[in-house]
C-alpha cells in the first residue's frame, strides 16, 4: 500500500504541475490577444519622463472616454527606457503598442532591426490630421529608407542662456558673435569670484549634442557630403578647441567631466555661472522659481555667430511609433493620431514643449507663453537650423563616445588636435564598418 | 488477451519499486531541473553568442565567427584590459579594508557592553540602504562644487578635491563608497563566527601570559579561519560584480576616460549602448571564467591547508 501511494501522490503531483502550467501559458496567451477586435481593450504606451508625457497623462481620461480603449502608460527616464526597448524589442515582445523613441538616437537601429511599423499609408489617410503640417527636417528624421516609421512629437533647438544682471554689472550687451562670448565670459569670472563665466555639458556622450550647434556655426560637422568623417577638419579641430577652452579656462573651478543637463543646469540655476549652452526644451527649468534661484534674470538668445554664422541644431528629439509585433496597430495609431492632432500639439506647445507641426509656430498663441527673448532665439534657430545634433548613424552611442572623446581633452586642457585627429581615424572605423 | 492483464502489473510494479527506491530522487527532480535549465539556457546562450558576430539585434540574422572574438577582446588593450585591471583593483582595495575594518569592529562588538544593541543597529544602516540610493548620495556628497566633502575639508583649510570627477581619484572614491556600504557585511559574518567561539582556549592563552595581539593572532584567528575565507568568498564575489555605485556615480562607459570602468561596467556598454551583443557575451564568459578559478583558488588553497 505504502508504495503505491507514493505513486499515487507523484502523479497527482505531476497533473497539478501540469495543470497548473497549462492555466498560466492560457492566461499569457490571453493577455497577448487582448485588443485583437479592433481596440476595445487596453492599449499599452511607453513613454519618457517629459513635460510632453506630463500634458498627454491629464488629458487621457478624454481619450478613453471617446474611443473607447483603456491606455495603460508606462513611464521611464530616458536611459531606462532605452534599456526596456533593448530588452523587450530584442525578445520580439507585443507587450508594447505605442512607443515614444528618439528619432535620432536610435531610429535608424529600431527601424534596420524591422522594429518600428510602416506607418506610410496611415499618416496620409487623414487631411483633416495633415501630415504636411509637419516640418521637413522631423518628417525626415522619422523616415527610414522612403517609409514614415514615426510621428515627431517634440523638437529641440539650441539657445544661449545667460544671467541679465551679471551682464548689466559688467556692463556688457548680449554676446553675437562666438568672440564676444568668450570675452564676456572671461571678464564675468575675472570679476565675480566663486561665479562661472560659462558652463555645459562635459561628459563626452552627453555634450556632443550640445557641442553640435558650435560645430556648426565654426563651419564644420560630423560627416562630409562624400560620408567620409570631417571631425578632423581645421573647423572641426577649432570648434573642440573652442568649445573645451570656454569650460577650462571660464567655467567652474573644479570642472567634472561627468556632466549631463541635469548637473551643468543646476550649476546655472544656482547662480554659479554667467552663460550657459543648451536645449530650449528645457528652460522651464531655469524660469521656474520652485527649481531655480535665478529665475527673475536669465534670458535668452539665439547661439552665437562663429565664422559661419549662428547655426544652430533644430532636431526631433522625441516621435511616436508602433512596434511592429504589437498585435493593437489600429488602437495604436488611434492614440497617435489624437496625441499628435493640431489641438493636442497647441495645447502641449503652450506648456511649454516645443511641438513639431509648422502651424503651431505660425499660431501667436502658440509662443505666447513663452518668454519673448526665447520665442525670438528659437525663431532664429528654426530658420538657420541644422536637422541633426549627433552623427547620423546607426551605432549612435559608440559614434557619440568617439566624437566626444576631443571635446572631453579640450575640457580637461589635454591636446585637442591629437585627440581629433586619432578620434577622427575611430570614427571612420565606424563609418567603414557600417557601410 | 490475458498477456498485456497481466503484464501490466508486472511493469507497473516494477516501475512502482523503481520510484519507490529513489523517491528522494524523484520528488527533487522537478525542481533540480527546473534550476539546472535556469542556470545552464542563459549560460549555453551566451557561449553561443560569443561565437557569433551578433549586433544590433539578438533575432537578427548573425554568422558563427569562431573564437575571433576572443581573440579581439584579448588584443584589446584600450577598454578590456584596463577594465580587467580596475576590476582587480577595485575588488582587492575595498576587500582589503572590508577584512581589516570589519575584523576591528566585530571584535569591539564581540563582548557585550552598554547600548550594545544601538550601535549593532547603527552601523548595519548601510548595509540596508539601496545601493542606487547609495551612489546618488555620495555622488551629491563629493560633488567637486557643491557637495559637502569638499565643505568640510575647507573647514580645516585643506584645498577642494576633485572626488568622482578626477581621473585619478573616482576608483578610490569609489573604492571608499564600496567599504562604506558592505564593511557592516563582514561584521556581520565574523561576528558569528566569533560569537560561535569557545572562550577556554582564549582563557588557557591568558593564563599562559600571551598579551590580548598574541591572544588575537594565535589563538581567535586561526580558529575563525573558516569564518574569514566565507567573508572572503562572499564579498569577493559581490565586489567583483559590483554595477550599481558605478554606474549610479558615474554613468555609461565609467566616466568620460571610463576611469571606472570595470568589466561588468564594460560588459553593460558593449551590449546596451554599442548592441555588440557577440562581443558583450565574450566579455561576459571571461569574467565569468575569472571568477570561477578566483573562487577555486580561495576555496582549493583552504582545503589544501587543512
Amino acid at each position: 500500500m505504502k508504495r503505491h501511494s507514493v505513486v499515487k501522490v507523484a502523479a497527482v503531483a505531476a497533473a497539478t504541475f501540469l495543470a497548473a502550467g497549462a492555466l498560466t501559458s492560457c492566461s499569457a496567451g490571453g493577455g497577448g490577444d487582448n485588443g485583437g477586435d479592433g481596440g476595445s481593450k487596453t492599449l499599452r504606451v511607453t513613454l519618457a519622463n517629459h513635460v510632453w508625457t506630463d500634458t498627454i497623462k491629464s488629458k487621457l481620461p478624454e481619450f478613453e472616454k471617446e474611443t473607447g480603449i483603456k491606455v495603460d502608460v508606462s513611464q521611464y527616464g530616458e536611459d531606462q527606457l532605452s534599456d526596456q526597448y533593448n530588452v523587450k524589442l530584442n525578445a520580439g515582445t507585443d507587450e508594447i503598442d505605442v512607443m515614444m523613441y528618439r528619432p535620432l538616437q536610435e531610429g535608424k537601429l529600431f527601424a534596420k532591426n524591422g522594429y518600428l511599423t510602416d506607418l506610410t499609408d496611415r499618416v496620409t489617410s487623414n487631411s483633416d490630421w495633415n501630415w504636411d503640417d509637419f516640418q521637413d527636417g522631423p518628417v525626415g528624421a522619422t523616415t527610414f529608407e522612403d517609409k514614415v516609421v514615426g510621428v515627431p512629437i517634440i523638437t529641440e533647438q539650441e539657445v544661449l542662456y545667460y544671467r541679465k544682471d551679471l551682464l548689466e554689472k559688467a556692463g556688457l550687451e548680449v554676446p553675437k558673435t562666438m568672440d564676444e562670448l568668450e570675452a564676456a565670459a572671461k571678464k564675468i569670472k575675472e570679476t565675480n569670484p566663486g561665479i562661472a563665466g560659462f558652463v555645459a555639458r562635459t561628459e563626452k556622450s552627453a555634450a556632443v549634442t550640445q557641442f553640435s550647434s558650435f560645430l556648426y556655426s565654426f563651419g564644420g560637422d560630423f560627416i562630409g557630403e562624400d560620408g567620409k568623417s570631417t571631425i578632423n577638419t581645421p573647423e572641426a579641430k577649432k570648434a573642440y578647441a573652442f568649445y573645451g577652452k570656454l569650460i577650462h579656462d571660464y567655467g567652474p573651478a573644479n570642472v567634472s567631466t561627468d556632466m549631463s543637463w541635469p548637473e551643468a543646469m543646476a550649476i546655472f540655476t544656482q547662480g554659479k555661472s554667467a552663460f550657459y549652452t543648451e536645449a530650449d526644451s528645457l528652460y522651464a527649468n531655469a524660469t521656474d522659481p520652485a527649481k531655480s534661484k535665478v529665475s527673475d534674470t536669465v534670458g535668452f538668445a539665439p547661439i552665437p555667430a562663429g565664422p559661419a554664422g549662428s547655426k544652430a541644431y533644430n532636431v526631433p528629439s522625441w516621435a511616436l511609433g508602433v512596434n511592429d509585433a504589437s498585435n493593437n496597430k489600429d488602437a495604436a495609431w488611434k492614440f497617435i493620431e489624437w496625441a499628435t492632432s493640431p489641438d493636442m500639439t497647441l495645447e502641449i506647445q503652450k506648456a511649454g514643449v516645443p511641438g513639431a507641426r509648422q502651424s503651431v509656430w505660425e499660431n501667436p498663441e502658440g509662443t505666447a507663453t513663452y518668454p519673448e527673448d526665447l520665442a525670438k532665439a528659437i525663431a532664429v534657430s528654426t530658420k538657420n537650423g541644422v536637422g541633426h545634433d549627433r552623427p547620423l548613424v546607426i551605432k549612435v552611442p559608440e559614434a557619440r563616445e568617439i566624437v566626444g572623446t576631443p571635446i572631453v581633452t579640450a575640457i580637461t586642457g589635454g591636446d585637442t588636435d591629437a585627440a581629433a585627429a586619432k578620434a577622427d581615424k575611430a570614427f571612420q572605423q565606424l563609418l567603414d564598418d557600417e557601410k | 488477451m490475458t498477456a498485456p492483464v497481466t503484464a501490466r502489473p508486472t511493469a507497473w510494479r516494477s516501475y512502482s519499486n523503481w520510484a519507490n527506491r529513489h523517491r528522494k530522487w524523484l520528488f527533487a527532480a522537478p525542481a533540480m531541473i527546473f534550476t539546472g535549465l535556469l542556470i545552464a539556457v542563459p549560460l549555453v546562450w551566451t557561449i553561443y553568442l560569443s561565437l557569433t558576430d551578433a549586433e544590433g539585434s539578438v533575432r537578427a540574422p548573425s554568422d558563427f565567427v569562431g573564437l575571433s572574438n576572443y581573440l579581439e577582446v584579448f588584443s584589446d588593450f584600450n577598454r578590456f584590459w584596463p577594465a580587467v585591471g580596475r576590476t582587480f583593483i577595485f575588488t582587492g582595495g575595498a576587500l582589503a579594508v572590508e577584512l581589516v575594518l570589519g575584523m576591528v569592529i566585530a571584535l569591539l562588538l564581540w563582548r557585550p557592553f552598554r547600548g550594545e544593541r544601538w550601535v549593532r543597529v547603527a552601523i548595519l544602516l548601510p548595509l540596508v540602504a539601496t545601493p542606487v540610493a547609495v551612489g546618488m548620495m555620495w555622488r551629491l556628497i563629493f560633488d567637486p562644487n557643491i557637495g559637502f566633502a569638499n565643505q568640510l575639508l575647507g573647514w580645516f583649510g585643506i584645498p577642494d578635491q576633485p572626488w568622482l570627477s578626477g581621473t585619478d581619484t573616482a576608483l578610490p572614491t569609489l573604492i571608499f563608497v564600496d567599504i562604506w556600504q558592505w564593511t557592516p557585511m563582514v561584521v556581520l559574518i565574523l561576528l558569528a563566527g566569533l560569537t560561535s567561539l569557545s572562550d577556554e582556549p582564549d582563557e588557557a592563552a591568558r593564563i599562559d601570559g600571551a598579551n590580548s595581539w598574541q591572544r588575537f593572532w594565535y589563538v581567535t584567528l586561526p580558529l575563525l579561519r573558516s569564518t574569514v575565507v566565507v567573508a572572503i568568498v562572499l564579498r569577493g564575489i559581490d565586489a567583483l560584480k559590483t554595477f550599481d555605485i558605478l554606474y549610479a556615480t558615474k554613468g555609461k562607459g565609467g566616466g568620460s576616460f571610463h576611469e571606472v570602468e570595470t568589466l561588468n561596467v564594460y560588459a553593460y556598454g558593449l551590449s546596451f549602448d554599442y548592441n555588440d551583443y557577440g562581443i558583450a557575451s565574450t566579455v561576459l564568459i571571461l569574467f565569468f571564467l575569472l571568477i570561477i578559478v578566483l573562487m577555486w583558488a580561495v576555496t582549493y588553497r583552504r582545503k589544501a591547508n587543512r
